[in-house]
């Protein structure tokens, strides 16, 4: 039986469900503030190169009379071309060597010497992340090769030891050219907003829906609502309405200064974008509702809301890539809804995509919403 | 099949309910008779909330039927919800909506207007909390507007889960002036559950007395505690001891009951000039002697007492 709508009443839901809403101070801040601060912080963080500083431990050869610098590689490197520290105690660093790239960043090594044991409990606290040792007269290197940072830095250091020596034993020096990409659409924080923009209205639909129905299904007020003639359906879409509405606010505030901040621009079509972003409210929404059509209490709701979530924050590449993970993963990771609705709205904003390419994620995404709705709606308990 | 007569605005027969372990109901039968107040009165568990939430089709009785008006909730649903008026024992409202705002939502629902919240404001005295956020009203005024969207349809039938618990006597009679304002200008027919004798004394024109999920005695307040004419209750302690568990003897002219540590005991009496020395007289062969003594009209708790030896809100 199909039921007609009831404006005013509908209306009458609507209106009392936002101003709950916005009486409520936090969810201003938390809404619109809170990720504007995150993508503020984040994208300084990832944008602007700032100088990397490492410590290197270099193991202290035996001073003895009469010594000499010329049969320990490193120590003589250092010699020459690092930056002795004139005001030399034994907590400070002996050497640094300050590397200079304008596209790459600005790298400072420093340089401490003491005992092989010092060292290696230094290394194991994570102070340094190299050893270099040439007590023998040979430079011997000792970090972990899986740690890409140390890698990193033993690039750095070996090279320019090799290069000042003037032995090219390694081809580290390339003549090619290193091009940053400072493009729209390559950065960070263009790979960052959208991605931000899909977990806000993640986040929105499920804590605000689910945690909504569940705090009223607790406080006995929708069961007071329900024994009256109110149709159930209006409660349901005044309460979708206002949480899309507020998304939308939400989204927009947080490109617009995106925009203006770090010129972040959408790319492709707009229209396509809208559609994404409705079909994204869409699956959470029904996600929402299925979350929360049975418990009354608080703390499960919690739990529930939680294990919804979690796995997708974490998966879905909102902040880093998912490609990092592996391989055999990769394709139930790209099935998620959350991974979906990014991977549909950054390729809007930074590849230019358009209807063609989001017409499949969109029709899944309203789908499972679909899906979701009607089997919360089934179990769904209003007393 | 039940007899439904035109008089009775809820008709229940043989309902029962249990939850996991607990019989909270088990085979009550009752009815409404159109415009008759009604208290169920009974201890917390004595089964008269899940009563009356079977009767709001809040819940679903095991067994047995229920009828309003002479119809089943199965298929009626959207009109008998638009012919009662309900109030639950505790119900939070939307803390930040406003008095007002919050009549507007729930008058939405039975389609009424502006006009139908501005009677309700008057009739519970809430004018001057019209603007307030809900989660700032008293008690007592946050029941009063739990009342009023009770009464906001012009409900037919009333059924109220303990509408005055927890308010102080001030609070209780503004309730109470408000239900009997009402009664005036409808023929609303009420349920009304409480702990307290005086409210349904004052209110109800019938008694349900419940315990243990079953209807204990039921009757105008007069036919309950004059069951046997003109009974007087005498409540009496004891100098220096406590009441022995035999006190109550068979072959005694009356019955007396003792609270469960002994500290204080009844006597029902009928007859006082003859009684009364009996009384006195067995109470000093049983080496007692009388420290404090009461005589009082009978009570529903005493009753209460006398049929379960429990007190009603205890």
């Amino acid at each position: 039986m199909v039921k007609r709508i009831k404006p005013y009443q509908l209306w009458q839901l609507t209106s009392a469900t936002a101003k709950e809403l916005l009486r409520e101070p936090g969810v201003i801040f938390w809404g619109i503030v809170f990720p504007v601060l995150m993508a503020l912080g984040l994208g300084l963080a990832f944008t602007k190169k700032a100088v990397t500083v490492r410590k290197i431990a270099v193991v202290a050869p035996e001073r003895t009379e009469g010594f000499s610098v010329s049969h320990l590689p490193f120590h003589e490197f250092l010699d020459k071309y690092g930056k002795k520290n004139t005001v030399a105690s034994t907590e400070d660093y002996m050497w640094r060597v300050d590397i200079r790239d304008d596209k790459l960043g600005d790298y400072e090594f420093l340089f401490y010497e003491m005992d092989r044991n010092t060292a290696v409990m230094l290394l194991k606290r994570g102070t340094v992340s190299i050893i270099i040792d040439d007590t023998s007269g040979e430079t011997e290197y000792h970090f972990d090769p899986l740690n890409s940072d140390a890698h990193l830095t033993y690039l750095k250091i070996s090279g320019l030891a090799a290069s000042v020596r003037g032995k090219a034993e390694t081809d580290y020096q390339s003549e090619d050219e290193v091009r940053p990409l400072t493009l729209s659409g390559t950065r960070y924080i263009d790979f960052l907003i959208p991605g931000l923009i899909t977990m806000g209205i993640m986040m929105s639909c499920m804590w605000g829906i689910s945690y909504t129905i569940i705090e009223k299904r607790s406080k006995k007020l929708l069961r007071r609502m329900v024994a009256t003639p109110m149709r159930k359906s209006h409660f349901l879409i005044a309460l979708i309405t206002v949480r899309v509405t507020l998304n939308f606010i939400e989204s927009f505030v947080l490109f617009l200064f995106a925009f203006l901040v770090f010129d972040v621009r959408i790319q492709g079509s707009l229209p396509a974008l809208i559609i994404i972003f409705l079909a994204g409210n869409i699956a959470f929404a029904g996600i929402a509702v299925f979350v929360s059509s049975h418990t009354s209490n608080t703390e499960v709701g919690n739990g529930l809301i939680n294990f919804v979530v979690m796995p997708m924050m974490v998966l879905s590449g909102i902040f880093f890539s998912y490609h990092n993970f592996p391989e055999w993963s990769l394709p139930v990771i790209q099935k998620l809804p959350l991974t979906m609705l990014t991977d549909a709205v950054r390729s809007i904003f930074n590849e230019g995509a358009g209807f063609s390419f989001i017409a499949m994620p969109a029709l899944i995404l309203v789908a499972t919403g679909a899906i979701f709705f009607a089997a919360g709606l089934k179990i769904f308990k209003w007393y | 099949m039940a007899k439904v007569t035109a008089e009775n605005v809820i008709e229940v027969r043989d309902v029962w309910k249990s939850f996991k372990s607990v019989q909270a109901v088990r085979g009550v039968s009752m009815s409404v008779p159109r415009g008759k107040f009604i208290a169920l009165v009974g201890p917390n568990g004595a089964g008269k909330t899940t009563l009356v939430e079977m009767i709001e089709n809040i819940r679903r009785p095991d067994n047995g039927e229920i009828r309003i008006l002479g119809k089943k909730w199965k298929g009626n649903e959207e009109e008998l919800r638009r012919t009662i008026g309900i109030s639950l024992q505790q119900t939070y409202f939307i803390d930040k909506l406003t008095v007002y705002e919050t009549l507007r939502l729930f008058a939405s629902f039975f389609d009424l207007d502006r006009e139908r919240v501005e009677e309700i404001i008057n009739l519970t005295g809430l004018d001057e909390k019209r603007k307030s956020y809900v989660i700032n009203l008293s008690g007592g005024q946050r029941q009063r507007l739990a009342l009023g969207i009770a009464l906001i349809n012009h409900p037919a039938i009333l059924l109220l889960d303990e509408p005055t618990t927890g308010l102080d006597p001030n609070a209780r009679y503004e309730i109470w002036n408000i239900l009997k304002s009402y009664r005036k200008t409808s023929e609303a027919s009420m349920i009304l559950t409480t702990h307290y004798m005086e409210e349904a004394e004052t209110l109800c024109d019938y008694i349900i007395l419940m315990d243990q999920g079953k209807i204990l005695r039921e009757g105008t307040l007069q036919q309950l505690l004059e069951d046997d004419k003109g009974e007087k209750v005498i409540e009496f302690t004891v100098e220096n001891s406590l009441i022995p568990p035999d006190i109550d003897k068979p072959g005694l002219p009356f019955k007396i009951t003792r609270d469960q540590e002994g500290q204080k005991a009844w006597v029902t009496i009928k007859d006082f000039d003859e009684q009364m020395p009996l009384f006195l007289t067995y109470i000093k062969s049983e080496g007692l002697s009388i420290k404090h003594l009461e005589c009082r009209k009978k009570t529903l708790d005493d009753l209460f007492i006398s049929l379960t030896g429990r007190r009603i809100d205890g």
